[in-house]
């Protein structure tokens, strides 16, 4: 077992500990916050008219770009703390990655060509800024049903990964229009209540379907999970997820007769609650993971690069990392509020 | 579908997604300054014009930083896919200066780019004015970073090979390595002047279709002046940077020159068709003695040839039409600038050829941008980091089926979007224009 050799006194044993956060980090920061844009972008197929399409754009328009940079970050620390298992993760997933950036491109640029474009070519953006944003997230989903299944091409496993970027889908579109109820007014705030609902279900049925292929995968990550007494101190963990897709579907229940008297009470709890799920979901991922960056194959310490280098990328990151979450927070601040027309 | 070797074809997928990327943060570098020195003529003058000119503008830079994040993240995967061995052997080098890339520039960038397009009515101007330069800081810093990792893959410098991997042993040496002050000094210059022409070129379209508005007047005033300014630095520049490439990679300088034997009094080939079977070139029309001016600034000064510079070099013909591309673009650029600069100068009235000329030129920072880019990359081989790791030792070995669906794939989609970008810049100049206003 490679864990008994680290010494986490050395900068050997605890760096590549501090990356693999700062790339959680990287990875949990982007799936909520390019999840809550790519989730609005699935769901621009369904606003009634250009008016209100462009109203959904407007909530996310100042923030898709720096959300994005999240998904480099990540990857980057992924690449540069961790060369082996970059190559032999992008390397098994070469093709849906190829996927996930096209998406990706798709939705960039369409987001921007759709409001300058001439207005007969505008259709063409709006559908390619939905396909985009269907794809990406599809992939995306495609391709954690491949980490945690190890990467096999057994045709059980390639339909796992199917089935989770359906999953992914949903989960996204249910943080996007919770995202909406909050930034949105009207009628578009009551369709996003009904996309909320529509979506909450699969989302839920993609967080049971983790839950259960997890620990099936690998009998080290079942031991860890339902050995004595972790099982009890890990109960936590699926009892509040359980709890909070019970409040998200209790407030999306409620809501509807109180936006129609103008009460924004609670508007916020649903995307409060995704984002909720979101988090215990990744750190009970993060457990199951954890020292491995492909299952039972690499863990950190041997995938980690010179400790030189890393002790170079920590410094800068102990110094900048607070100021990007800094103005971070302040841009996101700066647009506080229901969103307003988008226009420059 | 073909039958190609998957290296080639993932060098060429690299290639084609580097090209289509240096455009737009090449373009968005420079209009960032742009933006900034209209917004501050706003703050200074209170005159509409400026305004009108950066809200235009922002539009176009909008559009190309877009373009340079998508085509970039898909670089940031691409690393890794298509060139496992260069993180494998120089990861520690190039890790640590693509991480500093993302931390200090890329977010910073990204984030203010929110507020500096959306965010004025709800910050105060001056906020609004700081978020624009601290997003052109941002992309002046990309380049930087971006810049240190590529020169240093030119001339590396600050590291020792342990076991087959580069360990630094000066961080300062690895970024300040010999060529970069004259890559740094030579790109930002060709960023100003994509900039410069593009914003120049654009105002002159308008004013050729009647828009003699105030706004197009001061926009095409500002792109002349700076175009006119930049190229001649840009010429000291590109000079001095040759004679660094003389000393460090003589076979990428032979190559760029045409020289086969190693000689004194040796002669400038304008023109040429170098033949690599045979080493020599074919139908060449030179100047005597003038190359031995230039390179070593003697008459009689020794350039060594391709001949002795053994088989490691790089192929002749692309380095040496690329370099006579961006050198006859680079040509142009000074006759067109300072011909409308003198216009100006003299305040006369704008005359409609020179106009049509800097039309003419509305993209041609691009051409010779990329043609330098060849001639740098492509000089640079057959080695990826020179004199450590070769190109083919690099390579990934995705399978060829893979690389040859997502080469198409990615080939289509970049054609679709930089059509659409040159459409949708001239739509967006279409439905600026205010015809019949006459200022000048």
């Amino acid at each position: 077992m490679p864990e008994l050799a680290i010494d986490l006194t050395q900068p050997m044993g605890w760096l590549p500990i501090i990356f693999a956060g700062v790339m959680a980090l990287a990875i949990l920061a982007y799936v909520i916050l390019d999840g809550f844009d790519l989730g609005v972008g699935i769901l621009l197929r369904l606003g009634h008219d250009r008016g209100q399409k462009d109203q959904m754009i407007a909530t996310i328009g100042p923030f898709w770009d720096a959300n994005e940079t999240w998904l480099v970050l990540g990857v980057g620390v992924l690449l540069v703390a961790f060369p082996k298992a970059h190559g032999v993760i992008l390397g098994a997933l070469y093709l849906p990655v190829a996927l996930m950036l096209v998406g990706l491109t798709l939705r960039g640029v369409s987001f921007d060509f759709r409001v300058k474009a001439r207005p007969e070519h505008r259709k063409n953006w709006d559908h390619a800024f939905y396909a985009g944003s269907l794809i990406a997230s599809w992939a995306q989903g495609y391709m954690l049903g491949q980490l945690i299944t190890g990467f096999q091409s057994s045709l059980a496993n390639v339909a796992f990964g199917l089935l989770i970027g359906v999953f992914l889908i949903y989960a996204y579109r249910l943080l996007g229009a919770g995202w909406l109820i909050i930034k949105s007014v009207g009628d578009l705030q009551l369709r996003a209540v009904q996309w909320a609902k529509d979506s909450l279900w699969l989302t839920a049925a993609g967080v049971l379907a983790i839950s259960i292929a997890t620990p099936w995968v690998s009998p080290r990550i079942f031991h860890k999970w339902f050995s004595f007494p972790n099982v009890i101190m890990l109960m936590p963990i699926p009892m509040v997820t359980i709890v909070l897709f019970l409040v998200i579907a209790r407030s999306l229940h409620r809501l509807p007769s109180r936006l129609a008297l103008d009460n924004e009470y609670g508007a916020w709890i649903p995307f409060a609650a995704t984002v909720g799920v979101f988090l215990l979901s990744f750190y009970g991922l993060g457990y199951s993971l954890f020292p491995w960056l492909v299952i039972d194959q690499l863990t950190i310490w041997q995938a980690a690069s010179a400790p030189e280098a890393l002790m170079v990328i920590f410094y800068g990151v102990l110094v900048v990392f607070p100021c990007i979450v800094a103005y971070t927070v302040y841009a996101y601040r700066v647009f506080l509020g229901k969103s307003s027309a988008l226009e420059y | 579908m073909f039958d190609l070797d998957p290296h080639l074809l993932a060098r060429i997928q690299f290639a084609s997604n580097v090209t289509f990327h240096i455009l737009f943060p090449s373009l968005s570098i420079a209009l960032a300054w742009f933006l900034l020195f209209f917004k501050s003529r706003f703050m200074a003058t209170g005159a509409q014009f400026w305004m009108n000119a950066y809200q235009f503008w922002v539009k176009v830079f909008a559009l190309s930083f877009a373009l340079g994040v998508v085509s970039g993240i898909t670089m940031s995967f691409q690393f890794g896919t298509n060139w496992p061995g260069f993180m494998n052997t120089v990861g520690n080098v190039a890790g640590p200066l693509l991480a500093y890339e993302v931390l200090t520039a890329f977010f910073l960038e990204a984030t203010m780019l929110g507020i500096m397009l959306y965010g004025r009515g709800r910050v105060s101007e001056r906020i609004h004015t700081l978020a624009t330069l601290l997003v052109a800081l941002g992309t002046t810093g990309s380049a930087f970073w971006i810049l240190a990792l590529n020169s240093w893959m030119q001339t590396p410098a600050g590291f020792v090979m342990i076991d087959g991997q580069a360990h630094v042993t000066n961080w300062l040496e690895v970024i300040f390595n010999p060529s970069f002050p004259y890559k740094m000094t030579h790109m930002l210059l060709a960023s100003g002047l994509t900039g410069a022409f593009m914003v120049a070129g654009i105002s002159a379209y308008r004013w050729l279709k009647d828009d003699r508005s105030e706004e197009v007047v001061a926009t095409l005033r500002s792109g002349v002046w700076v175009a006119a300014i930049l190229i001649p630095l840009q010429i000291i520049a590109g000079d001095a940077h040759g004679l660094n490439t003389l000393e460090h990679q003589p076979a990428k300088l032979a190559a760029m020159e045409g020289i086969w034997e190693t000689q004194r009094e040796v002669p400038a080939v304008l023109f040429a068709i170098p033949d690599e079977k045979t080493q020599s070139n074919h139908f060449e029309i030179a100047i005597p003695k003038l190359a031995s001016l230039y390179l070593t600034h003697t008459w009689d000064g020794e350039v060594k040839g391709l001949k002795e510079l053994g088989r490691d070099h790089p192929p002749v013909a692309a380095v040496f039409f690329a370099f006579r591309l961006m050198v006859g673009v680079g040509l142009l650029m000074l006759f067109v600038s300072w011909s409308a600069a003198f216009m100006f100068w003299r305040n006369t009235a704008l005359k409609e050829w020179v106009i049509k000329a800097v039309y003419g030129m509305t993209f041609s920072g691009w051409l010779a941008l990329v043609a330098g880019w060849y001639v740098t990359e492509v000089g640079r081989q057959p080695w990826l980091v020179f004199g450590l790791l070769r190109t083919d030792d690099a390579a990934s070995l995705i399978t060829s089926g893979n690389i040859e669906l997502t080469l198409v794939t990615y080939l289509l989609l970049y054609l679709v979007l930089f059509t659409s970008f040159v459409t949708v810049v001239f739509h967006l100049a279409k439905k600026a224009i205010h015809p019949g206003v006459n200022h000048a």
